[in-house]
């Protein structure tokens, strides 16, 4: 089993370099995997993954497609369960209990561990009743509370100022940008500690991207954020570690810095520069 | 102010403290030569060594911001700090030889020099107060201004160095000091051309014109 990899520590773990001083102050481990395995059929999807995913911080997800980051992604919240075909094996846990346990509630795990998909996809149904539902399935049914919930998720995914005399108007009615920033208001409504998001700015344009880029930046300071994206200038711009997949394999895996100015890998450095994938 | 807004604005107030810090170097150089002062000289050198890291950090900085991939305006601002940057470095480096030939001469007697070293360095200050100035403002029609400056210190510096020579092939025995005027009178010119440069600069952050060597290149034959 490959020995688990966190950025501070990948030189000496997954890059085979030397050890380095931390570039980043030390926080706590929120997500783990280790020697994490995933099959689809007989398809060998991730192999033999281990790594850390610190909090309050963006952690990003590169390699060309096929690679395994949007299933290592899907794998956090068991998002996986959902396809018959797969088989997984190793461990994964998130606050330190394996999602695969027995006393594993999926349900409250998805509560902990949110998505944001590449599509937006509200509800058909007003913007307010986008996040208020997410409350209400939640047991929440005192109509103050939800209605200051809905404000807060708004302002927190930076939506408020745009929709606020139109709550109740249909959410797809929205622009595609601000429909993503609803399913992330909808996302962090629940107060979740961390938001999955597989690339959330594909489908935008470069105006609601930037929005979604400065959002995220935004709200690394309340959750741990981890992002799949193929736009390796993104991942640079927002994200604080990289963790780069080939094959199903960690190649290489950082502080963002490392990885776009001087990756330690060949692998890494032709696929950042464009040179293959 | 966006996150990207405010780390373009975080590195150009690194770039003016480290031209603030530049400026002050060759005053307190040309201060510690007028004065014959040892000790000032000596600060001078010792204030050298935050300057080089700030060059550093810059440089840091601006290869994480050119990472994001910055478009049009705020690319050429990246790489514009970036080369002003190193010449704010070699101006402090200038101060630094400056201040030594201070050092040295304080040593020695004092000597009438037929030149102004007071008047030069005025210039010369003048010329880096001013293109810092534009560079905060982005603008260009003081960027501008300070260009012709530069060929009026290359006149002094002329001028100052055959009244130097004069001055020693007169008196042999005031040489030693005389080469340390001579040095001093080349380092502030070199400082004015660094300041020239720093001026060039701002025009092309501002305008996306590149104006360096712009008299020698117009004589080059056009495209095809």
């Amino acid at each position: 089993m490959n020995p688990v990899a966190t950025p501070n520590a990948a030189a000496s773990t997954v890059t085979g370099g030397s050890a380095r001083a931390p570039e980043t102050p030390k926080r706590s481990v929120v997500m783990e995997t280790r020697g994490l395995e995933l099959h689809y059929g007989n398809t060998r999807a991730l192999k033999d993954i281990s790594l850390r995913i610190d909090e309050k911080i963006v952690t990003a997800f590169i390699g060309p497609s096929g690679c395994g980051k949007s299933t290592l992604l899907r794998c956090f919240n068991r998002m996986n369960d959902l396809i018959d075909s797969v088989r997984i094996d190793g461990q994964v846990l998130v606050g330190g209990f394996d999602i695969h346990g027995p006393d594993m509630d999926v349900i409250q795990l998805r509560k902990r561990v949110g998505m944001v998909f590449q599509r937006s996809n509200p509800f058909p149904k007003s913007i307010h009743e986008n996040i208020a539902f997410a409350l209400r399935l939640q047991g929440v049914k005192d109509r103050g509370t939800i209605d200051q919930v809905v404000e807060e998720s708004l302002r927190g995914a930076a939506l408020w100022d745009e929709v606020k005399d139109r709550l109740h108007s249909s959410a797809l009615g929205l622009s595609g940008g601000q429909q993503q920033r609803l399913c992330i208001a909808r996302a962090i409504a629940i107060k979740p500690t961390v938001i999955l998001m597989d690339e959330p700015a594909s489908a935008l344009d470069p105006i609601a991207t930037a929005r979604v880029e400065e959002l995220i930046l935004e709200l690394k300071k309340d959750f741990t954020i981890v992002i799949v994206t193929h736009n390796m200038q993104q991942a640079a711009r927002i994200s604080d570690r990289t963790a780069f997949f080939y094959l199903g394999e960690l190649i290489e895996y950082d502080t963002t810095k490392k990885i776009f100015t001087a990756p330690s890998k060949k692998q890494t450095e032709d696929y950042v520069t464009g040179r293959f994938g | 102010m966006t996150h990207h807004e405010q780390e373009l604005s975080d590195l150009k107030q690194r770039l003016l403290s480290m031209g603030s810090r530049a400026e002050l170097a060759v005053a307190q150089a040309v201060e510690a030569l007028v004065q014959r002062d040892a000790d000032l000289a000596r600060e001078v050198k010792e204030g050298d060594a935050a300057i080089d890291q700030l060059e550093i950090e810059i440089d840091d900085q601006a290869v994480l911001l050119l990472s994001h991939a910055p478009l049009a305006g705020d690319l050429r601002l990246v790489l514009v700090i970036m080369r002003a940057s190193q010449n704010l470095e070699r101006i402090a480096d200038e101060a630094c030889k400056i201040a030594n030939r201070a050092r040295d001469l304080a040593e020695e007697p004092p000597l009438k020099v037929p030149v102004d070293i007071s008047r030069m360095a005025r210039l010369v200050l003048d010329m880096l107060k001013q293109v810092l100035d534009a560079f905060v403002r982005a603008d260009i029609e003081q960027a501008r201004m300070i260009i012709p400056l530069d060929k009026e210190v290359d006149a002094l510096h002329k001028q100052y160095g055959e009244s130097l020579v004069a001055s020693m092939t007169r008196d042999p025995a005031c040489i030693q000091r005389g080469l340390h005027y001579l040095t001093v009178i080349k380092r502030l010119e070199r400082i004015a051309d660094h300041a020239k440069n720093i001026a060039e600069e701002v025009v092309f952050m501002r305008e996306a014109q590149d104006i360096r060597h712009a008299g020698k290149l117009s004589a080059t034959p056009g495209e095809a």
